[in-house]
């Protein structure tokens, strides 16, 4: 085989292990349409997304997954309004505050974080944190909001920590040396010049935070307390569409309307995900070419 | 004390960890004049400049002996604030650094931070843009991003931001290395309007420009000043041979 044969073949090998990538990804979201999609010749897309009552296994069954879905975002904005200024402060502290030898330390425990399995965490969260909230808010159970909350806060803790800490990285030194020749301070020169000119960055790691957040399972299966109601206060139980499917496909019979819910319930998290994930893109891409410009 | 003098450096030496940068240096830089430093890469020249505002400080494991007296004050005294006297001594660098920022606001960050009045930053903002012959190219756009000016607008406009403070003294720092031929011309027509107000010390690496704008030059090599005299006289009759072989371009 002569040079040149040899490069094409090298080509197209990248080509096809690409190719596979993406073609699995394709199976797999048309086969949730496929088994999700049934679901609205029973059920209208409002009746579905907007129906309060969600009892797949009465006769006849309610698939209203509105409660679910009120679940889903509630502990999402929930962990993220614990997750982003923990998150973000810990990147400004790494990035730009922390002696050297901290920083390492800093990095490793919250790569450490991320990479403790969420059946640990959720373990933690039954264990430790539902007795805690139980006694000292008085609470019929520990497993509710807050405590799924601050789980997935801890989850979303590392993604939106290292993301941005690359973002504050990346400012250019010349900035940074600016302020200071203009006579700013460290924090004037954090809070005026780094933060805005990572702000793209560090949009994008709050939005990948909450992708990871409003995704994720075992978590919210074991301590959000699985009520499909819509809650009245953060003390109540919720039970998020993730820990929907995640607890009911065991038990559904093969294509039956609960299977095919549970697989539209998919589909809905499929389209939220993918929302973050587009915003968390525009975001960096805009940003990207014109600097805050406005800030 | 000469009247004229501004800052005395009085044997200093730098030291970036073990290794010395600059040795016993010894030079006063005079009031309303262009101070040029020069030298091959390396020379110490930059650092010095540094030095001045105490940009090194930002630098981990540096080290100043010494003394550096701007109005007869060490500034590198435990109780001299750094940032009080960066707020008088100015800088630009080497590659034009225009915040993210409006024009507006790259020009008004400065005395933000310094709590003047909003109701003269307008006024201050025009100014410092007039001073940079700078004004009447971007009247009209100082609500865009200072990102989309040209090199020597940035640059320029880097010297209005510096400018906006109202320092006594302007460091340059190879200002016009990153530039074209044009936007060079500018900001040494420039230095030459500015000399009437500020105090100006300008590192630059281009012979010839510290032969056009500058009253008195300094010589640098390996971190020794090796001869600092009028303009005229280092280049037409220098004192050492070094410098001479120097500036014909014998080594550099």
């Amino acid at each position: 085989m002569n040079r040149k044969t040899k490069e094409i073949f090298i080509k197209y090998i990248f080509f096809v292990f690409a190719l596979v990538a993406i073609i699995v990804l394709a199976m797999i979201v048309f086969s949730l349409f496929r088994e999700g999609l049934p679901i609205f010749r029973q059920v209208s897309v409002k009746d579905f997304l907007f129906g309060m009552e969600w009892y797949p296994t009465y006769d006849p069954p309610y698939f209203g997954i509105f409660p679910l879905i009120v679940g889903s975002f509630i502990v999402t904005i929930m962990a993220t309004l614990i997750a982003v200024p923990l998150g973000v402060l810990a990147a400004i502290y790494i990035s730009e505050i922390a002696p050297r030898v901290i920083k390492e330390i800093l990095k490793s425990v919250i790569e450490l974080l991320a990479g403790l399995p969420s059946v640990v965490l959720g373990f933690f969260g039954m264990v430790v944190i539902a007795p805690i909230l139980q006694n000292v808010f008085d609470l019929p159970t520990g497993l509710n909001i807050v405590n799924a909350s601050m789980i997935l806060a801890l989850m979303a803790i590392p993604t939106i920590s290292s993301i941005s800490e690359d973002a504050l990285y990346a400012v250019p030194q010349e900035f940074k040396e600016a302020s200071y020749a203009l006579g700013a301070t460290k924090f004037e020169t954090i809070a005026k010049v780094i933060l805005p000119a990572a702000l793209s960055g560090v949009t994008t790691a709050v939005m990948l935070g909450m992708a990871r957040a409003i995704g994720e399972t075992m978590v919210v299966l074991m301590v959000a307390g699985g009520a499909a109601a819509i809650p009245e206060s953060i003390f109540d139980s919720v039970r998020p569409m993730t820990a929907s499917i995640a607890a009911e496909m065991g038990e559904t019979p093969y294509r039956s309307l609960h299977y095919h819910a549970l697989f539209a319930t998919g589909m809905v998290l499929f389209f939220l995900t993918l929302t973050f994930n587009l915003i968390a893109d525009h975001v960096s891409n805009k940003f990207k070419q014109t600097g805050s410009a406005t800030l | 004390m000469d009247a004229n003098i501004i800052i005395k450096l009085k044997n200093v030496n730098f030291y970036y960890g073990e290794n010395r940068a600059l040795t016993d240096i010894t030079m006063n830089y005079r009031k309303n004049k262009v101070t040029a430093l020069i030298g091959p890469s390396g020379c110490g020249k930059s650092t010095l400049l540094r030095l001045l505002n105490r940009m090194n400080d930002l630098i981990d494991g540096t080290r100043v002996e010494g003394e550096i007296l701007y109005e007869d004050k060490n500034i590198y005294s435990p109780d001299l604030d750094p940032v009080e006297i960066r707020r008088k001594i100015g800088m630009v660098f080497q590659k034009p650094n225009p915040f993210p920022k409006t024009i507006y606001n790259n020009i008004a960050y400065g005395p933000k931070l310094n709590r003047v009045g909003s109701a003269n930053l307008d006024e201050l903002v025009e100014q410092s843009l007039k001073q940079a012959v700078l004004w009447d190219e971007v009247k009209d756009i100082l609500n865009q991003s200072a990102m989309n000016l040209s090199g020597g607008q940035q640059q320029r406009l880097c010297i209005a931001r510096a400018l906006a403070m109202k320092p006594d003294i302007l460091l340059m720092d190879e200002p016009t290395s990153a530039l074209d031929p044009i936007s060079t011309a500018k900001i040494e027509e420039l230095v030459e309007e500015l000399k009437k107000v500020y105090t100006i010390i300008i590192v630059t690496h281009n012979m010839q420009q510290a032969a056009r704008i500058s009253d008195e030059t300094a010589f640098f090599y390996l971190g020794n000043l090796i001869e600092y005299n009028k303009t005229e006289k280092i280049f037409t009759k220098p004192d050492v041979k070094q410098t001479e072989d120097y500036i014909t371009g014998r080594f550099g």
